[in-house]
């Protein structure tokens, strides 16, 4: 095995990676198949999901025309477009979570996956992805309806159509790769759930679920800059909802880019260290 | 007094089994304190941008939060946990076991489980609402404080009506997994006084859903905003939602055929 030809290796190469698309497109078609059957009970989730943005853009919208049509330079239909448009990223945000891990390695369901040739995070990835091809299509007479109850104000370039539909698939990268960094944990402790709890409460405060961020004190958006949540949240909804430029929304993607990098990095270290702790149980 | 009785013997019974997993305790106590942090940080920030919502002031709002804490609490403490393993048991053919026993089976099917550690939720919205209270100019009088204690329980009558006719419609539709999630959503529309909420929203959550009465009309109740009216609407509301719900069970009950058990 020491004296590989290099063509060969070179082949080798290029077949691992076309096996690897290969993997990706067969999981995500048989996620969206799956999925698709129980549209149901998807939609009941996806409808439990609206009456938190409807709450914020109600309350907003309130305190917006109390002082004659604006809060912090926020219209109404600002608001109305961001809680909207916040109903798909927010969708876009569900992933492998972390918690999921911990009956991953309860149920000795990971015995199964590491008997496999390649990272259960690689199956996570383009499952999810599937799913939520399903959920958007799912997503889109949501808007239209939330559209007619709340006249959003919404008049987006191409550029901005463009960078929104790599922003939200940047979003779900950034995410998936903190919470399965995250989930690494359960290797560690059965009683993970507080934490992830606690990560839960930051990430709502500071991505920009709760509000917009320019509604928070500044020092609050000062410390947001420097963390990955904002960049899987806010970001994605402004570069449809915003006045971003071009610069900008290329920045914004490029940021998104090294979040997801930096998760995928932490991932990789801990993941190294988990597994040399993990011992089967059953399964 | 029967009845009575039988719950008293579920609801001890239900304490004892919960007391076993003392964990369980400080897990409540991690997320009604997440809650209510969350509450707490989302009233700082509309106050920082406005003096009053639709006329009520910092404080009287945080009255609301302190009852929507307090009725969630009530409302996952007994209700919640009772009708999930009706639906389940329904799901499972498992309700026979309730059925075959000598007392009323609505009774029975109400009074079953107890999460006794959820009541952490009851006392924290009795906290934020003893320090809203603190902070209203405006006194207490002893009508006011009995018209709350009216409005209380029949929200806490209604949301049990609410939540029996949703289980009961597992008769028929046996996938309710969703419901849950789906009312633990809507619910969270009672942090808000219902006035705040579109009309078509505001019909919703009052009749379709009761969190207005359960949430806003005894917040309106401790800040001299009830008039009598409102509170007997909501008295002869609960006695028909009561009775129809009653109805709906029995009428569902007769489509219950067990699934060999």
């Amino acid at each position: 095995m020491t004296t590989v030809v290099p063509e060969v290796a070179h082949e080798g190469e290029a077949g691992r990676f076309r096996s690897m698309v290969d993997l990706y497109v067969t999981t995500a078609r048989t996620a969206v198949s799956q999925q698709f059957q129980y549209r149901t009970a998807n939609y009941f989730y996806m409808l439990g999901m609206i009456a938190e943005p409807v709450i914020y853009l109600v309350v907003w919208t309130t305190i917006a025309d109390q002082q004659g049509g604006s809060v912090n330079g926020l219209s109404a239909g600002y608001f109305a477009a961001y809680y909207i448009v916040w109903t798909l990223v927010r969708n876009m945000n569900i992933v492998f979570g972390a918690p999921f891990w911990e009956h991953r390695i309860r149920e000795g369901e990971l015995n199964r996956d590491l008997l496999r040739p390649v990272l259960p995070l690689h199956y996570d990835i383009a499952y999810f992805a599937g799913w939520k091809v399903v959920v958007i299509v799912l997503w889109i007479p949501l808007a239209i309806a939330l559209s007619f109850l709340f006249d959003p104000s919404l008049s987006p370039n191409v550029q901005q159509v463009v960078a929104f539909g790599i922003a939200i698939w940047g979003a779900y990268l950034i995410r998936t790769m903190f919470q399965e960094a995250l989930g690494m944990l359960c290797f560690w402790t059965t009683r993970g759930a507080a934490i992830f709890d606690l990560w839960m409460t930051l990430e709502l405060l500071l991505s920009g679920r709760l509000v917009p961020l320019p509604l928070m004190p500044d020092w609050v958006q000062e410390i947001s800059r420097f963390l990955p949540f904002q960049w899987a949240f806010y970001f994605p909804i402004e570069t449809l909802v915003g006045d971003y430029s071009n610069v900008e929304l290329v920045r914004g993607l490029l940021v998104q880019l090294l979040w997801i990098l930096i998760g995928l990095a932490i991932f990789r270290v801990a993941w190294r260290y988990a597994i040399r702790r993990y011992s089967a149980v059953g399964g | 007094m029967n009845a009575v009785r039988v719950s008293w013997l579920f609801f001890k019974l239900g304490v004892l089994n919960e007391l076993q997993y003392r964990v369980n305790f400080f897990v409540s106590l991690l997320q009604a304190a997440i809650a209510l942090v969350t509450g707490l940080v989302v009233l700082a920030l509309v106050y920082s941008h406005t003096q009053e919502l639709n006329g009520w002031s910092q404080s009287e709002l945080l009255c609301v939060l302190g009852i929507q804490i307090l009725m969630g609490g009530v409302i996952r403490t007994s209700i919640q946990p009772n009708m999930t393993r009706l639906i389940e048991d329904v799901h499972d053919g498992k309700l026979d076991y309730a059925l075959t026993k000598p007392e009323d089976a609505q009774m029975l099917v109400s009074v079953r489980e107890v999460r006794i550690w959820q009541i952490v939720d009851v006392f924290s919205g009795l906290v934020v609402l003893a320090v809203g209270l603190s902070r209203i100019s405006t006194s207490v009088g002893p009508e006011d404080a009995a018209a709350f204690v009216v409005a209380l329980l029949l929200g806490a009558v209604l949301i049990y009506c609410f939540w029996l006719f949703i289980a009961t419609v597992a008769f028929w539709v046996v996938n309710m997994w969703h419901a849950v999630e789906l009312f633990d959503g809507v619910f969270q529309t009672g942090r808000w006084p219902v006035g705040i909420y579109p009309p078509w929203l505001r019909v919703g959550v009052t009749f379709l859903v009761p969190i207005a009465f359960a949430v806003t009309v005894p917040a309106e109740a401790l800040t001299s905003r009830l008039d009598w009216q409102t509170l007997l609407l909501a008295f002869v509301f609960a006695v028909v939602l009561f009775a129809a719900t009653r109805w709906f069970w029995r009428f569902g009950l007769r489509r219950y055929s067990g699934a060999s058990a």
